[in-house]
C-alpha cells in the first residue's frame, strides 16, 4: 500500500466543563501520514496545541487496540467514525485525504453529560451493571468447570453477547440516545447460559429501570445501534431483553424486584 | 534488613493447604469494621475487591480509567492455563509448576509457583459460574488450546478476547459488591501516595482526575494492583494509561522493588510505522502455530515477498531450532528476530521487521479441507479459496486487526512482525502473603515479582491475576488483618495524612512552576528511546552505564524544562501524565542499575557479555540464583538486597530448544 501525507481541517467541540457551554473550534494540522491511527493525528495536534501554549484536546483513550472501550469520539456525524466495526482508535488516517475537514464531537446524550471537550461521563452504564448485570455467586461456591454442558450454540451466541466494549456508541447513535443496545447485551449474555437462569427476571426488570432512570431513551427499533457498533453487537439481543422482560412479568418477577 | 519470604514449611504440596487450615481469620462483625483499599481494577483488583466485599470487608476501589471495566487486562489476547486435564494428556498441578517454573528460567520461587498451579483449577470453574462464556466444544465441554512452552493443551480461550471476558466476570462480581454497598468505586481517581502511620500503611492520598482535587482515605491494609510498568519503554503493547505510579510510591515509602530489569518483549507485534507510534499492537502468541517466521537470504532484499522465491528465504527459526521451530519460547523468538534484523536481513521500509507467513498454511488446511470434500485433483486457486477458509475461522479476529492498522492483507501478504516490550516480570518484592516490605501494603497480579521468574510464559498472566485476587488475599489479608480488629479507623485530619497530602500537592505545583518548553509526551519518547536502545532485548555493561547517566540528565532536564498547559484543579491529562513520567524515569534508572548487577543472561533479561558460542543465553548459577530486591535510599540510591532461591524439588538446567 502507497502511503502519502496530507493536510487536514479539523472542527473540534472544545468544552471547559459541564456546566459551560461548548462551542466549535478550527484547526490546522499538517503532514499527517496515512499509515497513523486517528488518535495519533490527534495526538500530533495535541502536541502542536502545547508547544503554541494552547490547552490540548481531551478526549478518552486507553487501550488503542480496540477493546478497552474509552475512545468514544462523535467523527463526521458518526460514532468512531466511517468504518464498519471499528473503534476510533483503530480508524486509520488513510481513509482521508489531503484537504478534507473533518468534524469531531462528543457523543451527545443526556446521560453522558460532558466532562471536557470530547469526554462524557459515561458511569451510568456501570450503574445498570450494578443493577443486575452479574451472577450472584461467591469466590469459591463453584462446581466443575465442565459439570454443566452448555450447548455450543448457546455459548458462542453468549459470546457474541458478552463481546460489548462498554463505549456507548449505540448512545450516540440512537436518535433516542437509548442504551438498550448495551442493556439487551448483558441481559442476553446472562440469560443465555444455565448460570444465569436463576435471577433471569429480577434481572431484566432492575436493569431496565436503572436504564430509564439514568435518562436514557426508550428503544424504537430504529436499528443505528447495531449499525454503528464496534462489536457488532445484535439487535436481536433488544429482542430477546424484550421476550425476557414479558416473560418476567409474566413470572411475577417484578415482586422481586426492587 | 533481611528478606522473609514466609513460605510455609512442609512439602511443596502441603504448604498452602497447612497455610489455609491453620493460618488466622477475622469474624464477620469484625470485618465489617475493617476497611481496604484495593488500587486497581484489573483482574488481580476486581477479583480481589469483589472477593474481599463478599467476605464482609469494607473496601474501596480507585482506577484512572472512566470504568473498572477498562483496566488493561481486558487486552490479553489467547487464554488462561489451568491443570484441568480435561483433555487426559497427562497434565497434573505438578507439570503446570514445573513447566512455569522452567518457563521463568529458574529465577521464581517454588512454593509461589506451586500455589498457583495448585488453584489454577478453581480459577476456571469460578469463571464458569460467573458466566464468562469460554469456548465450548459441540458436546458442550470446554475447549482448550496448546501455548507456548508447554506439551499439553491446557489454555482455556474465549475466541481472541479472553482477557475481555474474564475482567467483565470479575468486574460483574465487583459491580454487585458496589450495588450490596460492601464496595465503594472511585473511577477516575489516581493513587499519588502511600500514607504510613507508626510503620504500616493505612492509607492513600488520590487525585480525581476530574476536579483535580486530591483526597484522603482510610484502609487498615492498601493493595496494590496497579499492573506492570511496560511503558518505561514508551512505545509496548500496554495502554497508553499503564504506569508504575502507585507501585513506585510504595517503592518510596520502603517497599523493596524486585528484579526490575525481567521485562518481556513479546515476538509477534505488529512494526513500529513511523515517529508518530503511540503504541504498539500485539498479535497473539497463537499464530506461531500456523505461520513461518523469515527473512530473505539476501542483505537488504527490496523485492516484495511473494516474488521472493522459496530457496531465498532463510527460515531461521526452524533452521537455528529445529526442535521446536517456530514454537519457541517468547525470549528466544524475539532474540533470534533482532539478531536477524541487526545483521541487515530485515524487512519493510524500517528493515525492523520479519515476515510470518501464512502461504504454506493456507495450502495445507485448502489440501485437507478438498481431500475431507472429496475433490479430485482441485485447482491451485480451489485450495487456496478453502485454506483461506480455515485459517479466518482460526484468527480471523486478528487477520482483520492487522489489515486494520497496516492497510495490507496478510491472506495475500506475508504479515510484518517484529517484538515489542509486553509484560513485567519484575514488580514490588512480595512474600507468600503478597505483602511487600511495608507492613499492611500488598501487591497483586503484574505488580508483584513474585510467579513468573526470568520469563513468563503465555496465558499465565490472567491465570496469576485471578489467582492471587480470588484465591490468595482472602486467606492472607485475614491472617494478618486479624491482629488488626481493635484498630478503629484513623481519621483522615491525622498529621500523617495531612503531610502525605502536603507532600503531593508541592509536587503537583513544583511541576506546574516549571513552565518550560518541552511537552511530557516528548521526555517520555526520549526516556523510551534510552531504555529500548541499552536496557531492551540485548543489553551491554557499557549501555547499561552510559544509559545510567543519560537517564539523570533526562531527569534534570524534566524537572527544569517540562511544559505542562493547564491548571491543577480541572480535567487535565497532561498534568496526569507528567506525574507518572517523572516516575517512570527514576524507574528507569533501577531497571538498568538491576541489568547492571545481573552479570548473567536469563529469560527476558540478556546480557550480550553471557552467551554461548552459538548466542544463546547463559546462565550464572552460582552467582545470581537470587531475587534482586532493591531498597530505595534517596535520590538515585538504591540498597540491593537479595533473596536467594531455593529449589528443593525442580532442578535447573540450561534450557535447550535445539
Amino acid at each position: 500500500m502507497e502511503h502519502y501525507n496530507m493536510n487536514l481541517t479539523l472542527k473540534v467541540w472544545k468544552q471547559k466543563n459541564k456546566n459551560q457551554q461548548g462551542h466549535f473550534e478550527t484547526f490546522q494540522v499538517k503532514n499527517i501520514s496515512s499509515e497513523m491511527s486517528f488518535l495519533e493525528m490527534f495526538d500530533v495536534l495535541n502536541e502542536q496545541l502545547i508547544a503554541e501554549g494552547k490547552e490540548p484536546i481531551a478526549f478518552d483513550h486507553d487501550c488503542r487496540e480496540g477493546i478497552c472501550g474509552a475512545c468514544s469520539m462523535h467523527i463526521n456525524g458518526r460514532a468512531h467514525g466511517p468504518w464498519h466495526h471499528t473503534t476510533t482508535c483503530q480508524l486509520h488516517m488513510r481513509e482521508y485525504k489531503d484537504g478534507d475537514t473533518i468534524v469531531v464531537e462528543p457523543f451527545r446524550a443526556n446521560a453522558f453529560p460532558v466532562i471536557k471537550d470530547l469526554v462524557v461521563d459515561r458511569s451510568g452504564f456501570d450503574r445498570i451493571i450494578q443493577a443486575g448485570g452479574y451472577i450472584s455467586v461467591n469466590t469459591g461456591n463453584a462446581v466443575d468447570a465442565n459439570a454443566l454442558p452448555i450447548e455450543k450454540h448457546d455459548a458462542d451466541e453468549a459470546f457474541a453477547a458478552a463481546a460489548c466494549i462498554g463505549c456507548g456508541a449505540c448512545v450516540a447513535a440512537c436518535p433516542n440516545a437509548s442504551a438498550m443496545l448495551f442493556t439487551s447485551a448483558k441481559v442476553s449474555h446472562l440469560a443465555l447460559l444455565p448460570q444465569g437462569d436463576p435471577e433471569r427476571s429480577i434481572r431484566v426488570e432492575n436493569m431496565i429501570r436503572q436504564h430509564d432512570k439514568e435518562g436514557f431513551g426508550g428503544c424504537t427499533n430504529i436499528g443505528a445501534c447495531e449499525a454503528e457498533c464496534p462489536k457488532g453487537i445484535s439487535l436481536e439481543n433488544i429482542a430477546r431483553l424484550n421476550r425476557e422482560y414479558i416473560a418476567a412479568t409474566f413470572r411475577g418477577g417484578s415482586k422481586n424486584s426492587v | 534488613m533481611t528478606l522473609n519470604s514466609k513460605i510455609p514449611s512442609g512439602s511443596l504440596e502441603s504448604k498452602w493447604k497447612t497455610y489455609k487450615s491453620t493460618c488466622k481469620l477475622v469474624n464477620p462483625a469484625n470485618k465489617r469494621q475493617l476497611e481496604v483499599i484495593v488500587i486497581g481494577t484489573g483482574l488481580a483488583g476486581a477479583s480481589a475487591a469483589a472477593s474481599l466485599g463478599e467476605l464482609g470487608y469494607k473496601v474501596k476501589t480507585f482506577c484512572f480509567q472512566d470504568s473498572p471495566r477498562r483496566a488493561h487486562s481486558i487486552a490479553a489476547q489467547g487464554g488462561i492455563n489451568a491443570a484441568k486435564n480435561y483433555q487426559n494428556d497427562g497434565d497434573s498441578t505438578y507439570r503446570l509448576f514445573y513447566d512455569t517454573v522452567k518457563g521463568g528460567d529458574y529465577r521464581a520461587r517454588e512454593g509461589n509457583v506451586y500455589r498457583l498451579a495448585e488453584v489454577s483449577a478453581n480459577i476456571i470453574d469460578q469463571c464458569v459460574a460467573q458466566g464468562v462464556p469460554f469456548a465450548r466444544e459441540y458436546g458442550g465441554l470446554l475447549s482448550n488450546r496448546s501455548f507456548g512452552g508447554t506439551q499439553v493443551q491446557r489454555t482455556f480461550y474465549a475466541a481472541g478476547q479472553t482477557g475481555q471476558q474474564l475482567l467483565i466476570g470479575a468486574y460483574q462480581a465487583l459491580e454487585r459488591q458496589v450495588a450490596l454497598g460492601n464496595v465503594t468505586q472511585y473511577s477516575r481517581h489516581e493513587m499519588l501516595e502511600v500514607v504510613m502511620v507508626d510503620g504500616k500503611a493505612r492509607g492513600i492520598i488520590a487525585r480525581n482526575l476530574v476536579t483535580g482535587e486530591l483526597e484522603r482515605h482510610f484502609g487498615h491494609a492498601v493493595l496494590l494492583c496497579s499492573g506492570g510498568y511496560g511503558n518505561v519503554f514508551y512505545l509496548s503493547t500496554n495502554a497508553m494509561g499503564s504506569n508504575v505510579t502507585a507501585a513506585w510510591k510504595a517503592h518510596k515509602k520502603g517497599a523493596f522493588f524486585g528484579n526490575p530489569c525481567f521485562t518481556q518483549i513479546h515476538p509477534t507485534c505488529i512494526p513500529v510505522s513511523g515517529d508518530h507510534q503511540s503504541k504498539l499492537t500485539l498479535m497473539s502468541e497463537s499464530l506461531r502455530n500456523d505461520g513461518r517466521i523469515w527473512v530473505p537470504k539476501k542483505q537488504g532484499d527490496n523485492r516484495k515477498p511473494n516474488d521472493i522465491p522459496e530457496e531465498e528465504r532463510d527460515y531461521y527459526l526452524e533452521r537455528r531450532y529445529p526442535a521446536f521451530g517456530n514454537l519457541v519460547p517468547r525470549d528466544v523468538a524475539s532474540r533470534a528476530a533482532k539478531e536477524r534484523c541487526d545483521a541487515g536481513y530485515g524487512v519493510g521500509a524500517s528493515k525492523q521487521a520479519v515476515y510470518l507467513d501464512y502461504a504454506s498454511a493456507i495450502e495445507r488446511y485448502g489440501k485437507v479441507e478438498a481431500n475431507k470434500l472429496g475433490l479430485e485433483n482441485p485447482s491451485k486457486e480451489k485450495i487456496t479459496e478453502l485454506g483461506k477458509g480455515v485459517v479466518e475461522a482460526k484468527y480471523g479476529n486478528l487477520f482483520e486487526m492487522y489489515e486494520k492498522i497496516t492497510g495490507e492483507n496478510p491472506y495475500e501478504v506475508p504479515m510484518r512482525i517484529y517484538p515489542a516490550v509486553h509484560y513485567t516480570m519484575g514488580g514490588l518484592w512480595v512474600d507468600y502473603e503478597l505483602q511487600t516490605t511495608v507492613p499492611g501494603l500488598y501487591a497483586l497480579g503484574e505488580a508483584n515479582f513474585s510467579d513468573h521468574g526470568a520469563n513468563r510464559l503465555g496465558a499465565s498472566a490472567l491465570m496469576q491475576g485471578l489467582a492471587d485476587g480470588y484465591f490468595v488475599i482472602p486467606y492472607t489479608l485475614g491472617n494478618n488483618l486479624a491482629d488488626d480488629i481493635r484498630t478503629k479507623a484513623i481519621p483522615t485530619d491525622h498529621p500523617a495524612f495531612v503531610a502525605a497530602e502536603k507532600e503531593v500537592s508541592d509536587r503537583i505545583n513544583k511541576l506546574m512552576s516549571i513552565k518550560g518548553t518541552e511537552s511530557v509526551e516528548s521526555f517520555h519518547k526520549r526516556l523510551g528511546k534510552i531504555m529500548w536502545d541499552k536496557c531492551g532485548m540485548a543489553r551491554n555493561e557499557k549501555g547499561l552505564k552510559e544509559a545510567i547517566e543519560e537517564i539523570k540528565a533526562l531527569r534534570k532536564e524534566f524537572w527544569s524544562n517540562v511544559r505542562i498547559p493547564g491548571e491543577i484543579n480541572e480535567f487535565n491529562p497532561e498534568l496526569d501524565k507528567a506525574n507518572r513520567v517523572a516516575d517512570f524515569i527514576e524507574l528507569g534508572e533501577l531497571m538498568c542499575m538491576d541489568a547492571l548487577n545481573r552479570n548473567e543472561s536469563c529469560g527476558g533479561h540478556f546480557r550480550e557479555e553471557y552467551q554461548t558460542e552459538d548466542g544463546e543465553a547463559m546462565r550464572q548459577d552460582d552467582k545470581y540464583m537470587y531475587v534482586a530486591a532493591w531498597e530505595y535510599k534517596g535520590e538515585s540510591q538504591f540498597e540491593l538486597h537479595k533473596e536467594d532461591l531455593v529449589y528443593d524439588v525442580v532442578h535447573p538446567t540450561q534450557r535447550s530448544y535445539k
